[in-house]
């Protein structure tokens, strides 16, 4: 890939940087808190490939004339052509301004490089394998991948399949907030989990609570109510279920997100795949949301 | 060969150079038309949830990557190699553990430090300190122990004992390398990267190129990453976490396998919940000290007799030494 190609890759890179993280797009991959350096590193990429650019147009108007200017373009062909030229030679004729600003820019160079140079003859048969390898990183075309889906594809934020797969992540808290008064009370998948499983509903019995998360149904057909919990991006990110009975829909379709309105029952019961603690929350009604603008749980991040 | 060339010679310095940018917008344009199918065939359940991972691991690390390879540029051009000559020591014995922690001020992830572990070797620092700095700078650095420490929220011990059993292993590899080894077996590339450039073209070529260069790889990490988190049974990874001696072996050989930067590797030993934090630990020692990436940048910056004879030394030190650590510290 050369230079033009790259900061071509840069910008576009930088640009779906931008764009996810200007909007919600980000929200379905990473935590909240990473959007100012999404927007920065973002706009790092655009300005990398604006200056590469730029720098290759002020070295093409100026080869001649600009000295400053020749070497930017030249220098990573300049050290690599430079110490075997024997093996330069027949490409010489068709990149014709290479030469002489390769032996100019060595006479230019700190002292401690001549060090460099006089070492080189006796590491001479390394040098010519090396550099073409090196300079043209052929490794990243593979930029063009997470570009596309990105932008073309945009996949949705973890869901049922993965729930499914993964054994609930409950932790034992802390402590436990206050509730605030209110009918119903609106909690999340985690927070209800919490404190059915490790208060034992105390704080919540007696109260219809509201909970929102997507369905995903268990290999025995048992629904739950689950979201996804994040540290930082959804490659860590691990589900917490609550199985739903009483009035529940009485068709469920993976990955619908409810909210539920139901009330606390003590009956609890074994996620199969690690065998970690479900609660269940008795139902009294269901109603399909769309997909709240961040998908997962981030309380674990405060 | 030398025919062929001038012939192909008259448009420019060769076909490939030429061609780039003309494939780069015949892929642009054939995945534009191509969306639709595209789409299609990523919506099972399987393809989706391996392309929000991989999407995800590399929207996450990229912003981690650009950082480090803005300062690690920052570094190159701005301050001179003959400054850490300079300052070390001149006792081989002393020079490897400041070098060593020397690593922790130079921010950037493996692949920076390799490049800079070559330059310092040209500027006559000896091997042996060089090499500890190279093993120990993308694990110990500011940006990487800050990673971990957001990966670990709930287990700040990590941070610590990644610290110390990265720069334990590091150290011991310069003393190892100090009485062992053989200075032809050392063939350091005499590329003199940024000499001859103005300052302003030196720092935005080196980050154009650290970018593209990681960028890649970091792309072959997500994707091996979000391979096992989609594809790999859970159970399986649980059956190799059940043992801590498979769980040690299996999580070392991930590390190996995975390459992934330094700079994010923390996020996915996170996600690697299933292990004990000793078995993590190998893997964030490993991951920055010898993966197929770190291969294959060694023996392209040292010669491949001399990655051959390090990086199994490194992988067994590494193994070796987070495993102590742990027992300590976690």
């Amino acid at each position: 890939m050369n230079r033009q190609a790259q900061a071509a890759v840069l910008f576009l890179v930088g640009g779906a940087l931008l764009h996810a993280g200007a909007t919600d797009l980000y929200l379905r991959y990473v935590k909240a808190g990473l959007r100012p350096m999404l927007l920065v590193s973002g706009a790092v990429l655009v300005v990398t490939a604006l200056m590469t650019v730029w720098l290759d147009r002020r070295r093409a108007g100026g080869n001649a004339t600009l000295d400053e200017a020749a070497p930017p373009n030249q220098t990573p062909a300049a050290p690599d052509n430079a110490p075997p030229p024997p093996n330069q030679a027949p490409a010489a004729p068709g990149d014709r301004p290479s030469p002489p600003e390769a032996t100019r820019a060595e006479p230019r160079n700190a002292p401690s490089l001549t060090e460099a140079e006089q070492a080189d003859p006796r590491a001479a048969p390394p040098p010519p394998k090396e550099p073409p390898t090196h300079r043209e990183p052929r490794v990243a075309w593979l930029l063009l991948l997470p570009l596309f889906a990105l932008i073309l594809v945009a996949p949705p934020a973890l869901g049922s399949y993965s729930a499914v797969r993964s054994g609930t992540a409950l932790q034992p808290p802390y402590g436990y907030a206050s509730l605030p008064p209110g009918d119903p009370l609106r909690l999340s998948v985690v927070d209800y989990a919490t404190r059915a499983i490790y208060d034992h509903g105390r704080t919540v019995a007696g109260r219809r609570v509201q909970v929102t998360g997507f369905v995903a149904l268990a290999g025995d057909g048992t629904p739950y109510l689950v979201r996804m919990a994040l540290n930082c991006c959804a490659a860590d990110a691990q589900p917490v279920k609550i199985a739903l009975t009483g009035r529940v829909p009485p068709v469920l379709e993976p990955d619908t997100w409810l909210r539920v309105t139901g009330v606390y029952t003590a009956r609890r019961t074994r996620d199969p795949v690690n065998d970690g603690p479900i609660p269940y929350l008795e139902v009294m009604a269901a109603q399909p949301v769309p997909t709240p603008a961040d998908p997962y749980d981030e309380s674990w991040n405060q | 060969m030398a025919d062929s060339r001038p012939a192909a010679a008259p448009p420019r310095n060769d076909g490939w150079h030429l061609t780039s940018p003309v494939a780069l917008t015949l892929l642009l344009l054939v995945m534009v038309v191509a969306q639709g199918p595209l789409r299609g065939a990523l919506s099972a359940p399987v393809m989706q949830s391996w392309t929000t991972v991989f999407v995800a691991v590399v929207v996450q690390a990229l912003p981690f990557l650009v950082l480090g390879v803005l300062l690690s540029a920052a570094l190159a051009v701005f301050v001179p190699p003959s400054f850490f000559a300079r300052a070390l020591p001149s006792r081989p014995a002393l020079a490897v553990p400041v070098a060593g922690l020397a690593g922790a001020v130079l921010p950037g992830c493996e692949c920076a430090s390799v490049p800079v572990a070559g330059a310092l070797v040209r500027r006559g620092v000896t091997p042996s300190a060089a090499l500890a700095f190279l093993l120990s700078a993308p694990a110990i650095n500011p940006i990487v122990l800050t990673a971990t420490a957001v990966a670990f929220p709930h287990d700040p011990k990590m941070v610590l004992a990644r610290f110390a059993a990265s720069l334990l292993v590091a150290c011991a590899m310069g003393w190892l390398w100090q009485r062992l080894g053989r200075a032809d077996w050392l063939r350091p590339s005499a590329r003199a990267h940024d000499e001859g450039l103005s300052r302003g073209a030196a720092f935005w070529g080196s980050v154009r190129h650290d970018v593209m260069h990681a960028g890649g790889f970091l792309v072959v990490g997500a994707m091996a990453a979000a391979t096992l988190k989609a594809l790999a049974p859970a159970s399986w990874l649980r059956t190799a976490a059940g043992n801590p001696l498979v769980a040690v072996v299996a999580l070392a050989a991930l590390a190996v396998l995975l390459s992934i930067c330094s700079e994010a590797d923390a996020f996915v030993a996170a996600s690697l919940s299933q292990f004990s934090l000793t078995a993590r630990l190998v893997f964030l020692v490993v991951g920055p000290m010898i993966d197929l990436k770190l291969f294959a940048l060694q023996a392209g910056a040292f010669g491949r007799g001399f990655a051959l004879r390090f990086a199994p030394a490194t992988l067994a030190l590494a193994v070796l030494g987070s495993v102590l650590t742990g027992a300590v510290l976690l």
